[in-house]
């Protein structure tokens, strides 16, 4: 088992849910992993799955009415302190959120406020924070930051978002997370609406942060090619449920849990056989009106009697890897994979 | 320009586009309007039973091109040819409302009206398009069509409006929909990017089957060169870059012999769903910026982020003919041609 030193945040059968007027939607259910210090977490899903309710979680950006229901969040600091996030003041949170974790949104074109220029959304954000800096301190900042995310500093901090192309404002997006300095940043979706080439650039981007700076990332994403490309770590949810957990190339190569094998199978690539690939049949479950056993169980080609009745529960393995279906790891199950 | 293609095919290709050119105007300031060369001299063949890929960047003019073969743009200049008759525009006689060729949405929410139930959706081209039909005969062919796009038992959607589908169900409705007049031709603007990936492939599978069982071509407009592979495995594609066709043949040869250092480019920047690749971190381009569409100079587009240019591509490009492809580049013995991905060989270390 590895101290506590080695990771950076811990979620603890941590359940989100949404009360609604007549009803409430648990979005996430008994999620617990660990994300490691220095490394690229990715969290799978398809829409729905919960990945960015329990990323947005860390920082307690979970849309209205959501709310952590149960469960524990801990971040462990670099300087060895605990937090534990979910018992956080608003004020305390706010003091926390972006120094210590900050985030990449989804959509940087409505991330950025249109009316400001980016000077003044840096600024903004440094006296927020209660950042004393000399002008030309603060600007050296600032163009430090852009130039280390390739963008023109002069032209693009007297630049309204308006101005700047979606590549560039994700660039923006990023440079602006880094702006004090965090231990993690939560990257969600970074990449959606660019195009590959554009996308390939912000990968390597981040991946350049990652490893010179040492800052730990949580990506959100549905495409498992990103996955593979960019992330060391990987869990897969889905309904709400976090399906498997692992380092990414023994999640690829063994593909035990039958929704991570049949997302793969079902994912088409620019290389290999493209003969043998079938999609997942049936469709993403209904959160409110979620399958009695295991959440994948319809849609599985594995099901058995048991997986209708009660749901499989998560087990743990020497390697460090998480599964939650009965059949995981299992002699009969092995001969799936490849 | 003389195609390949020309010397395969003799029959006469299903739709034909000569030297497309398609210019927009900007609005500028007083009479400082700015032309924008949206679409560049492009050739292109589609023939009887082909899936035919356009793929590139946003903003390569994949789209205006797809909105021309289906008639909803008049080029600026140049000809289209359906079954070797020129034809011009959706209100073109000789396509009779231009039926024969469809068109397929990326936003089905946007595709579907509201405040229509699907059968209204599906039972509105069908009446109007035959007139004489009686309600039975219609509602005879919507059950076939639901059959085939695989929505049954078709009690349980057709009384349904848009918004109680979900995304993979409206974009079938979508396909049932241009299906529905017995088309020869299928444009389908990026159908399955806003699909959830589990249910993509089933989609892709559906239109193979369409091709295949009823003998539609298919123009599948995409920036996603996997998804392309799977569903034009047999087909061609077209690689587009700033408003031209850079490179051209068996979607097979330019995914593993890729030839105009553009499609390199692209083909590297796609992500493998195996860790075991390489990361080709570095793309082979000078600068991440694309290039403008206006003040566009006599030479090469790609001029500027070339690694391989020289000063020559300034003035001139010209296309040329390799084994596999047609490729507009002027300089490509200085290409590279191996091909851009390599494995990572790991047998040494632990799995």
């Amino acid at each position: 088992m590895q101290t506590h030193t080695d990771h950076i945040a811990l979620f603890s059968h941590v359940s989100i849910d949404y009360p609604l007027k007549k009803y409430t939607l648990r979005a996430v259910t008994d999620v617990t992993f660990a994300l490691k210090r220095g490394a690229v977490t990715a969290l799978v899903g398809e829409s729905g799955s919960g990945k960015t309710t329990i990323a947005s979680s860390l920082i307690r950006c979970i849309s209205e009415p959501g709310r952590v229901a149960e469960g524990d969040i801990t971040f462990y600091g670099s300087g060895g302190e605990e937090t534990r996030l979910d018992l956080l003041s608003d004020k305390e949170m706010r003091a926390f959120r972006w120094r210590k974790v900050s985030m990449v949104f989804q959509a940087a074109q409505s991330a950025l406020n249109p009316v400001l220029t980016v000077r003044e959304q840096f600024s903004e954000t440094l006296e927020a924070h209660g950042e004393k800096l000399a002008k030309e301190e603060r600007e050296a900042r600032f163009s430090d930051l852009l130039d280390y995310v390739k963008l023109d500093a002069e032209r693009v901090l007297s630049s309204y978002p308006h101005e700047l192309s979606g590549g560039m404002k994700q660039r923006v997006m990023i440079a602006f997370a880094l702006l004090l300095d965090p231990e993690l940043i939560i990257l969600d979706e970074p990449t959606t609406a660019l195009d590959v080439i554009t996308q390939n650039y912000i990968f390597t981007l981040l991946k350049k942060i990652n490893r010179e700076k040492g800052i730990s990332m949580l990506l959100m994403t549905h495409d498992i090619s990103v996955v593979a490309k960019f992330a060391d770590y990987v869990g897969v949810m889905y309904g709400g449920r976090l399906m498997e957990y692992g380092d990414v190339r023994t999640v690829f190569h063994r593909r035990e849990h039958p929704y991570t094998a049949g997302l793969i199978g079902a994912t088409p690539s620019i290389v290999g056989d493209i003969s043998q690939m079938k999609p997942i049949e049936g469709s993403p479950p209904d959160l409110l009106d979620l399958p009695k056993g295991c959440v994948f169980a319809p849609r599985c080609p594995k099901c058995r009697p048991v997986c209708l009745t009660e749901e499989p529960p998560m087990r743990e393995f020497e390697d460090g890897s998480m599964g939650k279906c009965y059949f995981y790891r299992e002699g009969d199950h092995a001969d799936t994979a490849g | 320009m003389q195609t390949r293609q020309d010397d395969i095919r003799a029959e006469t290709p299903l739709m034909r586009l000569e030297n497309i050119n398609m210019v927009f105007r900007k609005p500028g300031a007083l009479f400082a309007d700015r032309d924008i060369h949206v679409l560049k001299d492009i050739s292109l063949e589609i023939g009887e039973r082909e899936i035919v890929a356009l793929v590139g960047e946003s903003g390569c003019g994949k789209t205006t091109l797809g909105k021309i073969v289906t008639g909803l743009y008049r080029p600026t200049s140049g000809d289209v040819y359906f079954e070797g008759e020129r034809v011009s525009g959706v209100f073109d006689k000789k396509l009779s409302s231009y039926n024969q060729v469809q068109f397929i949405q990326q936003d089905s929410y946007a595709a579907l009206n509201p405040v229509r139930t699907i059968y209204q959706s599906l039972y509105a081209p069908i009446k109007t398009h035959h007139r004489k039909w009686k309600r039975a005969q219609i509602d005879e062919r919507i059950e076939e069509l639901m059959g085939l796009i695989g929505l049954l038992p078709s009690s349980q959607f057709l009384g349904k409006y848009p918004h109680q589908l979900s995304g993979g169900q409206r974009q079938r409705i979508l396909m049932a929909r241009a299906i529905s007049l017995d088309p020869k031709l299928i444009v389908a603007d990026e159908p399955v990017s806003m699909i959830d990936v589990s249910l993509r492939l089933s989609l892709l599978n559906l239109m193979k089957e369409l091709n295949e069982k009823l003998g539609m071509s298919f123009v599948y407009i995409s920036h996603d060169l996997s998804t392309t592979r799977y569903i034009a495995h047999s087909g061609r594609v077209a690689v587009m870059y700033l408003g031209q066709i850079v490179e051209v043949g068996k979607i097979g040869d330019v995914i593993s012999s890729p030839r105009h250092p553009y499609t390199r480019a692209l083909l590297q920047a796609v992500p493998i769903p195996d860790p075991d690749f390489k990361g080709n971190d570095e793309l082979p381009l000078k600068s991440m910026q694309l290039g403008s569409l206006e003040n566009r100079g006599e030479g090469c587009a790609f001029f500027d982020r070339c690694l391989y240019s020289r000063e020559a591509c300034k003035q001139k490009f010209g296309s040329v003919l390799t084994e596999t492809a047609e490729v507009l580049c002027c300089n490509l013995g200085q290409v590279p041609s191996e091909p851009v991905f390599e494995k990572i060989d790991r047998t040494e270390e632990n799995v």
